[in-house]
């Protein structure tokens, strides 16, 4: 389209100029954020830029990000799972009720983790029933709370064991062993869904479950995967932040579920399924960590912090569905994104 | 070798007290295209996902190459070099070209003994398959969604032939685009036909069925109703087949007798 891009005027290049402006803002608008909100902060608390209080920050989310790579997979396919929050209440219960009967550490760990893959694959049966995943994880977040609290009778048990808190608390090659397994999760996640079949697969049933069937993909084996897949790292999010705290409650997790949601979809994966991006997921999680932190910095009623964080997710749901058509649309019409493949139609 | 490259025999499917299609035969010699017309409910859709391995037949035989065949699923199909371009071309929007044409036939390596997508071989292969196809080649790595309605064609149908197909079907291709992306179709049945190879067009537009197909077959309630060569017949004489569900040229042939 050579002469039509010398035909362009003044105007209709302020136009395509503005277009690419917009685009990279919705794209990269959450890395700015972060990038302004930590700048801001710098400058408004003393105590902010500070190792301390980075690493802090790094362990508080480190649970989130373990989660939220799950949640990112499961969105991929057009999910979601509401129940993360519950079943880390339960995993924590259940490792601090079965240190206490003086079950090795490693042999609670191993248990919990198959109890949070089973969790999952319930969830991921219903779904693959053609239930909603919403009510199906809505149910789950009802019932594996009650379980927890039957289970705990309601009390919380401290744990002493050594082994078990080393995965909240512990070091190795001098890094937090929470960041660690955060970043090792984060890097398995990104590298299976953007460089395996499986990752692709689960955009495919996201995208378009017609389409992926008629290709011959197995769309049931991807969802129970996607949900055993989330209820693993919940299992493994439980074990961070209860070994952290150092007890096991069956009121830990509460509202954890959103954490995860709101850093996936403020990360960009796609509510509607198709897209996804775990390294969005990750900058969500610390986004949302950065703001409560820099918030309880200055002193902030903690009332309030919860106020914020609904915000920002009625903001990031926005900014995921409406926002991004539009400009997405926009720009196309602009020229922004290039047409791709030359005009087969006008040939 | 079969000079028939396929060759369904007495095919019945019904659907609860529905009989959508009774007894049917539908012959494809190699490299041959055939057009399928007939009303809405005539069984032209439901024959094609018999022989595209999406539904199973309830009774009747299917021989590929003189081979009796057992199609119970769209990779079956697609093993036996049938493949489908859907009507709504089953595109995943939100991926690639490239990631659209290989979904389900991914190339992939190994690394430390994980199998990793080989996305640079899959873009090169997307990139080669359009210019072998005359085609104009879509930025690979764009997502299919922001492709016209004629480039989203081009991409169905260089997915159904890149894996070396021997039959093409394609249901309703020109159903759901623009005067210029229609000629582009017809030229690409065409240069199908000069690999080699098959294709089945089913289609409600009289004209495409005339001017690509080198035979028509005609069915209406679940029956084949008649077949001519295209240079033997007329718009007309199809059209009172459609309509009126007889042959005027009783007795005729059923099919072209192998």
């Amino acid at each position: 389209m050579p002469s039509s891009v010398a035909l362009k005027g003044a105007a209709d290049r302020r136009q395509l100029d503005r277009a690419r402006v917009a685009v990279f803002a919705v794209r990269y608008g959450l890395f700015l954020a972060l990038g302004l909100w930590m700048v801001a902060m710098t400058l408004a608390s003393e105590h902010f830029l500070s190792w301390l209080n980075f690493l802090n920050v790094f362990r508080q989310t480190a649970p989130v990000v373990v989660v939220a790579v799950g949640m990112t997979l499961v969105m991929a396919t057009a999910g979601i799972d509401l129940s993360v929050g519950s079943l880390v209440a339960l995993v924590s219960v259940l490792a601090a009720a079965g240190l206490r009967a003086d079950l090795p550490a490693w042999a609670v760990i191993a248990a919990v983790l198959v109890l949070g893959t089973v969790v999952g694959l319930i969830n991921g049966v219903f779904v693959r029933l053609g239930l909603p995943a919403f009510v199906v994880t809505l149910a789950a977040l009802t019932y594996l709370r009650g379980i927890a609290f039957v289970a705990s009778d309601g009390y919380a048990v401290p744990i002493a064991s050594d082994g078990f808190l080393w995965f909240g608390r512990g070091e190795l090659i001098g890094i937090h062993v929470p960041i660690l397994l955060a970043a090792v999760v984060a890097l398995v996640g990104y590298l299976l869904l953007n460089k395996t079949r499986f990752g692709l697969y689960a955009l495919a049933v996201g995208g378009r479950e017609e389409a992926a069937r008629a290709m011959g993909i197995d769309v049931g084996r991807i969802k129970l995967a996607v949900y055993a897949g989330v209820g693993l790292l919940a299992a493994l999010g439980g074990i961070i932040a209860t070994a952290r705290l150092g007890n096991g409650s069956p009121n830990a997790g509460i509202m954890f579920e959103l954490d995860v949601i709101t850093a996936t979809v403020l990360g960009g994966t796609s509510l509607f399924g198709g897209y996804a991006t775990v390294g969005g997921s990750v900058a969500g999680a610390l986004f949302i960590n950065f703001v409560r932190n820099g918030l309880n910095l200055l002193g902030v009623n903690p009332f309030w912090v919860q106020v914020v964080t609904g915000v920002i997710l009625l903001l990031a749901v926005l900014i995921n569905t409406v926002v991004n058509r539009r400009v997405a649309e926009w720009a196309r019409l602009a020229g922004a994104e290039p047409e791709p493949g030359g005009a087969e139609d006008q040939a | 070798m079969s000079p028939l490259l396929v060759s369904m025999r007495g095919i019945v499917k019904t659907f609860g007290a529905v009989r959508a299609l009774r007894r049917v035969d539908l012959d494809v010699g190699h490299g041959e295209i055939v057009g399928l017309v007939g009303d809405n409910a005539a069984g032209k859709s439901t024959l094609m996902k018999v022989l595209s391995g999406v539904c199973a037949a309830d009774a009747g035989e299917i021989l590929i190459a003189g081979a009796p065949a057992r199609l119970a699923s769209p990779m079956d199909a697609r093993a036996a070099g049938i493949e489908m371009v859907y009507q709504d071309f089953a595109l995943v929007p939100e991926l690639s070209v490239t990631q659209n044409i290989f979904l389900g036939r991914e190339v992939t390596r190994e690394l430390l003994g994980f199998r990793f997508l080989n996305q640079p071989a899959m873009a090169r292969a997307a990139s080669e398959l359009f210019a072998r196809l005359g085609l104009r080649a879509p930025a690979v790595d764009t997502p299919v969604r922001t492709l016209s309605g004629g480039q989203q064609q081009a991409v169905a149908i260089a997915r159904a032939i890149a894996f070396d197909a021997r039959l093409v079907i394609m249901d309703e291709p020109t159903a759901s685009l623009g005067a210029t992306a229609i000629t582009k179709v017809r030229e690409t049945i065409g240069r199908l036909k000069a690999h080699g190879v098959a294709v089945i067009v089913i289609s409600h537009r009289l004209e495409d069925v005339l001017t690509t197909a080198d035979r028509v077959v005609v069915m209406k309630h679940g029956r084949v109703v008649g077949t001519r060569a295209v240079a033997d017949t007329a718009a007309e004489e199809v059209l009172h087949m459609i309509i009126a569900g007889n042959d005027p040229r009783r007795p005729a042939p059923p099919h072209v007798s192998a």
